[in-house]
């Protein structure tokens, strides 16, 4: 299964992009798309700009340039997609679904509207909260609705009491699925370290995305939590039929569950493809681990081609 | 110092250790003492300075130190042991003592008026319920109003004297220039509070920390100085006099025939109106506590604590980060606003001097002390900060042991710094440092001090 070809197109398609910080050109012209219902991959050594990737995907950077096309349900067609992106809009309706312009749009509002969710490199939780209030705070642009923009929700209205049990509701659902039910009413803050991540994977689950971006999630964790996690990555791609992009360093991991990798080095893609292909790329090899000697000249000749 | 002394388990070579430690603390008190206390300059009868040298002030701060230092040393281990004893448990338990504690307090200042009037008679009771009960339900509900902001969102306001002075300045306005009644200007003064909490926000939204705290403290100056400068609406220093003191809906506390006594058939007496606004504040009061715990259960109220808790989390989480620091600027400057009224409306005469920055100082520091986001801590620091400085007032008994010149209330500000010493030595999380959890699945855990963030800015 490559990019492209799965029902209704990929989910993210990456064209052209290029985050510049003053001089130093953290990504470079780079394009790869993400596949609808699967598990892509993006590695790299370390400093190869995949976190930037994620930054400039999730609304937290403005990419110098280059074009972010999200799509729901569907790929728009080249005509409604031009139309969107000559007219200035952040997103359409588009056939079978709606598409977004992720470059144009605030961190808060790809969460919101484009359904982007995402986790940390450096875990961030809500740590003075409890559990289960991080997973209900995830929820809260429908409470925030259902409260009548707090008006109805201040006068105790039922529709609300109503929306809250459905919240909690799905918060149990997910604690039940990370096996955290029985610290559900503790601190986030003291949770360990195997748990908070897993904790903060649920709560991006509960903001219902459509698109999930992992910064390395496995970071961290010990082989028996890693296997838990690859479990709950595949178990969660199999129910919801989610799209996982996925920046991590465990290469078991990587092999294991991807679908689909794409190779960052020095903000260039050099490799893209399914694991197998990529694992044994020797530009993905001479990146990660260097070259022999005598290959230098051949290696930079195929680099630069 | 203190080293030594653990490694010596001896008792004289304890004592020895401490007795060392107390007179190095003594020498650097007289060290300080000497050129803080020892000399004073005087003006006589000619205008003429005078150098009187206190000497003895100088030793008696010494002696003081030392001793003070010593008892501590020899009685800390003793102090040490029964408070790790005494640690209570967070747990639900702990929850429902500070429920009862709350409802208990909160019965207790339904029914202060009357217990007063019992224990002082009519004449002495007017000025325990103004001076103490009115004046400490100000601060309590500016306190309240402040944690919303500082306490929930974690935006450290160092000019909330600003929405204050707006809600007060709002009210005299209103009242002399279009003639409203008190209770039109009330929501009036909150709604105007409010805008001027938006219009503050909008500026101070990208800052963080130290800046943000700047930037909010010299808004409050700004507000402060328009008031000076802008004479022709604000009377400059002089202020605005002759604002009329609510009624109890349309009915005035006066003698007239027309009057709340006459109306009522009761003899009359200035003790009315004072009870009467002592119940209006302590409405207010309650009103903004009661939205403030509803908010918190809703989601701009959990908003407004994971914001204080991560604010990169918030916004990945599709969370629109202005919107809910502008709503918590805007219901805390709201709260101000409604104080401010109350103020106006209670004094009858409003300036500039009523809002200096020592205000918001004291407002800040009685959240801090209460322990940022609890409603119970916030009340209590009221009491005791605004309760404890009035309270010298009272010390006169004082002057038969220092002297006649000796006037207690100078010493407030001494013994301010000294209680946040204190406290921040002792609770450097505030009086109630624990965070109640909004929403819980099986039993209602309080969350560690240590884990809840104090915010940004």
């Amino acid at each position: 299964m490559s990019a492209g070809v799965s029902i209704g197109g990929p989910i993210l398609a990456v064209e052209h992009l290029t985050m510049r910080f003053g001089g130093l050109i953290a990504i470079d012209d780079l394009s790869f798309t993400a596949a609808r219902g699967e598990i892509t991959a993006l590695i790299g050594p370390n400093g190869a700009g995949k976190t930037t990737v994620f930054n400039c995907v999730t609304g937290f950077y403005k990419p110098s340039s280059g074009r972010l096309v999200l799509c729901h349900d569907a790929s728009p067609t080249a005509e409604e997609l031009d139309t969107l992106t000559q007219s200035g809009r952040r997103w359409a309706a588009a056939t079978g679904g709606a598409v977004f312009l992720l470059e144009r749009m605030p961190d808060h509002e790809v969460a919101a509207r484009a359904k982007v969710a995402r986790t940390f490199q450096n875990i961030r939780l809500f740590s003075g909260m409890t559990v289960l209030e991080n997973l209900i705070v995830a929820q809260h642009n429908p409470l925030m609705a259902a409260s009548g923009w707090t008006v109805l929700g201040l006068l105790g209205a039922p529709a609300y009491r109503a929306a809250e049990r459905a919240a909690i509701e799905r918060a149990r659902f997910w604690l039940d699925r990370i096996g955290l039910t029985d610290r559900a009413d503790d601190a986030a803050g003291g949770l360990p370290y195997g748990d908070q991540r897993r904790l903060e994977i649920a709560r991006a689950m509960c903001t219902e995305p459509q698109l999930l971006c992992l910064d390395e999630p496995a970071a961290g964790l010990n082989p028996r939590e890693t296997a838990g996690l690859t479990e709950l990555l595949l178990a969660i791609r199999q129910a919801h039929g989610l799209s996982i992009l996925l920046i991590e360093h465990d290469m078991s991991v990587v092999m294991e569950i991807s679908d689909h990798v794409a190779v960052l080095d020095y903000g260039q893609k050099i490799a893209d493809g399914p694991p197998d292909a990529v694992r044994n790329d020797p530009k993905v090899v001479a990146a990660y681990l260097g070259v022999e000697d005598e290959e230098v000249e051949q290696v930079e000749a195929e680099i630069a081609r | 110092m203190a080293l030594v002394a653990a490694e010596r388990p001896g008792v004289a070579g304890r004592l020895v250790a401490a007795l060392k430690d107390a007179a190095l603390a003594a020498l650097l008190a007289l060290g300080l003492a000497v050129p803080i206390l020892a000399l004073r300059i005087d003006q006589d009868i000619n205008n003429q300075p005078v150098l009187r040298a206190r000497w003895d002030d100088v030793a008696l701060a010494v002696a003081l130190v030392f001793a003070a230092r010593l008892a501590w040393l020899l009685l800390r281990p003793a102090l040490a042991g029964s408070a790790a004893k005494a640690r209570p448990a967070s747990t639900g338990a702990g929850h429902l003592a500070a429920r009862a504690f709350a409802l208990a307090g909160a019965v207790g200042l339904v029914l202060y008026p009357l217990i007063m009037l019992a224990l002082v008679g009519k004449s002495g009771a007017i000025k325990w319920i103004d001076n103490f009960g009115i004046q400490i339900l100000i601060y309590v509900m500016l306190g309240w109003g402040l944690n919303i902001v500082v306490g929930l969102a974690g935006l450290l306001d160092l000019g909330y004297v600003a929405f204050y002075a707006v809600g007060a300045y709002s009210t005299a306005l209103l009242v002399h220039n279009l003639g409203f009644g008190f209770w039109l200007c009330l929501p009036l003064a909150g709604i105007f509070a409010a805008l001027w909490g938006i219009l503050l926000g909008f500026p101070v939204l990208r800052l963080r920390g130290d800046y943000l705290a700047i930037v909010t403290l010299a808004f409050g100056e700004i507000i402060r100085l328009v008031l000076i400068n802008w004479v022709p609406v604000t009377n400059g220093y002089a202020g605005i006099s002759g604002i009329p003191k609510p009624t109890f809906f349309g009915l005035p506390f006066n003698a007239s025939d027309e009057g709340f006594a006459a109306t009522f058939g009761i003899e009359f007496t200035p003790l009315h109106r004072t009870i009467f606004l002592f119940y209006t504040i302590l409405a207010l009061a309650f009103l903004t506590n009661w939205v403030t715990l509803r908010l918190r259960r809703l989601p701009i109220g959990r908003a407004w604590e994971a914001l204080r808790e991560d604010e990169i989390a918030c916004r990945s989480l599709g969370i629109n980060t202005t919107s809910t620091k502008l709503t918590a600027f805007a219901i805390g400057a709201g709260f101000g606003g409604f104080a401010g009224s109350f103020f106006a409306a209670r004094q009858g005469f409003i300036s500039p001097e009523s809002f200096t920055f020592m205000e918001s100082a004291v407002v800040v520091a009685i959240v801090v002390l209460g322990g940022m986001g609890s409603q119970l801590g916030v009340a209590i620091a009221a009491i005791v900060m605004i309760g404890g400085t009035e309270i010298l007032r009272e010390l006169d008994w004082l002057k038969q042991v220092f002297g006649p010149d000796f006037e207690p209330t100078q010493y407030r500000m001494l013994l301010f710094g000294l209680a946040m010493v204190v406290v921040m030595i002792w609770k450097p999380r505030g009086l109630i440092s624990t965070r109640q959890p909004s929403i819980f699945l099986r039993e209602r855990r309080a969350v560690r001090a240590d884990l809840v963030k104090e915010g940004h800015g």
